[in-house]
């Protein structure tokens, strides 16, 4: 009986040890990573490049001789309207806290309404926002436009924040893991005299802070990587954001070799706050995705 | 304040309202406009449906370039980084959590800045002259005698836009699936394996797939969005828009065009709406595959 079991030793998910049985999964993983892993790699040796290394034939991947050359020099070059660096910086930071903090509130407050209360509708709106998880805002960038022209958002710093804080996949997640949570909390809170929002603030939020961290995430990089903003609906240089320089110096720049150490420190510093963020908080990401499907 | 706050309108109406505008608005104007002859400057005067008839008939480049840019990409890069974003979530789940963990991040970190902060990245290792770092290898091997214009020739730059793409395209998706194949009851293999389950290939059709099928569809979704989003990235690599010969042209670069550049925004709405509905069918498509399996 049992010789008949061990012929074919299947699937084992989550394995808490190392077993020879893995040793192919790892033997594509691990150079399959490296691979996807070399580009990042090649920017972080770039970016500490001098100059010298940076013209070197044939050029070198590693850095020999770090140094923050490039990021001195990103910092001291200014755009040609003469707005100071650290003005990019305020600006990109200002909008994506005061975006975040406005994202996850209104995702969460919606999703909490679709997956507890009871109203009419509310059915409809959850699959009106699943048909949105299709939406392509890229391809809707004129009416948009439009819209916030109308609304007198140009040259303000909500048009960097409103057009981009709704995300149907963010509200999607949040919705699929409220669902989880327990009815009877908010049934012994209610009998306890409770108002429904501050059920959602004193014992929901705590309990879904993984997905909560999530938003906060996906809304994250929206905010902190969009360049569209800025170039659409802001015309006033000192209201634009950090990743619009970025990008506009190393469209600039970037095909001369002294361009490339700057474009290679710009794409570091707009790189290095996701990675860190994610890394935080991966476990919660991945807590929350375990909810993610769409039945 | 907070204890009066009971009605559903308070929790529903800040996000929906915002829906509202930015969201469902832009796709009815767009409708509206499609119909329209609009320079943004003067009111839209009705020209019913000639801006379709435009679009099929008398512009060549989309016909030529657009379209068939659009679906190669869309073709190659979709589908590829969804079966690759499968695997590789069936290989990490059956390695331990700390590796795992870390493998994840490499792979989901590319997808990070979704492209815009990598473009710059990507430019220097295909720059056209001889300190291109693609070029400076080839040309120490002696592989080519002259630099290559990887960025400004329409034979490379397709492929350079897919690798690209496929770099970054482990994102929210990969993470569901991985997250789905996790969260699959280990006692269904086990019992499966006493039904006379022979192989692996048995094992992902009859236990894996189905028994995380709904994040498959999530992953499916945000395969094509991923995708059509990230149609810029060819007018990033190149540097200008439209791309040269149109080699990188998709359909997202084609609306911008005669959007911010020609100001013909009628037409543009129309190929807006065509695009929404391309997305929409490939949707609808995937989940028709995808619904079929079980």
């Amino acid at each position: 009986m049992k010789k008949r079991y061990s012929k074919f030793q299947g699937m084992k998910i989550n394995p808490s040890r190392f077993h020879p049985s893995q040793i192919p999964f790892y033997s594509f993983l691990l150079p399959f990573s490296l691979l996807m892993l070399l580009p990042i790699i090649f920017i972080f040796n770039h970016a500490f490049k001098p100059i010298g290394e940076l013209f070197a034939f044939p050029p070198r991947f590693f850095v020999r001789q770090p140094t923050f050359d490039n990021f001195v020099e990103l910092a001291r070059i200014t755009s040609s309207s003469g707005v100071p660096f650290s003005r990019y910086i305020v600006n990109s930071l200002l909008v994506t806290i005061v975006g975040v903090t406005f994202s996850i509130l209104i995702t969460s407050l919606s999703a909490y309404g679709l997956s507890k209360l009871k109203f009419k509708g509310k059915k409809l709106l959850f699959e009106i926002n699943t048909l949105a998880l299709m939406f392509v805002p890229i391809a809707v960038q004129i009416p948009r436009y439009l819209i916030i022209a109308r609304m007198g958002l140009i040259d303000t710093y909500l048009g960097h924040i409103l057009p981009v804080v709704i995300l149907p996949v963010a509200m999607f997640l949040l919705k699929q893991f409220i669902d989880q949570t327990p009815n009877e909390l908010i049934e012994s809170a209610k009998i306890d005299g409770a108002s429904e929002m501050e059920i959602f603030f004193k014992i929901i939020f705590p309990i879904i802070l993984p997905a909560i961290a999530t938003v906060g995430i996906l809304s994250f990089q929206v905010l902190w990587n969009d360049t569209s903003t800025s170039i659409l609906y802001i015309d006033d240089e000192s209201k634009r954001t950090l990743a619009f320089f970025m990008m506009s110096l190393t469209s600039l720049q970037g095909n001369t070799v002294a361009g490339q150490g700057m474009a290679a420190a710009a794409s570091l510093i707009m790189f290095i706050p996701n990675l860190v963020l994610f890394i935080f908080l991966q476990s919660r990401v991945m807590n929350t995705m375990a909810h993610s499907g769409i039945k | 304040m907070i204890k009066r706050m009971n009605g559903p309108a308070w929790f529903i109406v800040p996000y929906w309202s915002l829906f509202l505008i930015f969201i469902i608005l832009p796709v009815i104007a767009a409708i509206y406009l499609s119909f329209t002859y609009f320079n943004a400057i003067q009111t839209p005067r009705f020209v019913g449906i000639n801006n379709y008839i435009e679009l099929i008939t008398t512009d060549t480049v989309f016909m030529q370039y657009v379209l068939s840019n659009t679906l190669r990409f869309a073709l190659i890069v979709g589908p590829f980084g969804y079966i690759m974003a499968f695997l590789l979530a069936w290989m990490l789940a059956q390695v331990p959590a700390v590796p795992r963990t870390i493998l994840a991040i490499i792979l989901y970190s590319p997808s990070l800045t979704m492209g815009v902060a990598m473009a710059a990245m990507w430019r220097i290792i295909f720059s056209g002259d001889a300190n291109g770092y693609l070029n400076a290898i080839l040309l120490s091997n002696n592989l080519i005698l002259e630099p290559l214009q990887f960025l400004q020739s329409p034979e490379y730059l397709m492929t350079i836009m897919i690798v690209v793409s496929l770099w970054s395209s482990m994102g929210v998706g990969f993470l569901a699936m991985l997250a789905g194949v996790l969260n699959i009851d280990q006692t269904l293999y086990e019992a499966a394996y006493v039904d006379g389950l022979k192989n692996r290939t048995q094992e992902i059709l009859y236990i894996t797939l189905p028994s995380m099928k709904p994040q498959l569809l999530f992953g499916a979704v945000m395969a094509v969005v991923s995708t059509f989003q990230a149609g810029m990235i060819g007018v990033q690599l190149a540097g200008s828009n439209p791309t040269p010969q149109y080699a990188g042209q998709l359909i997202v670069n084609h609306i911008e065009d005669f959007g911010f550049i020609r100001y013909m925004m009628g037409y543009a709405a129309a190929v807006s709406v065509v695009l929404l509905i391309i997305v929409y069918a490939i949707s609808k498509v995937t989940f028709k595959v995808l619904g079929d399996k079980s």
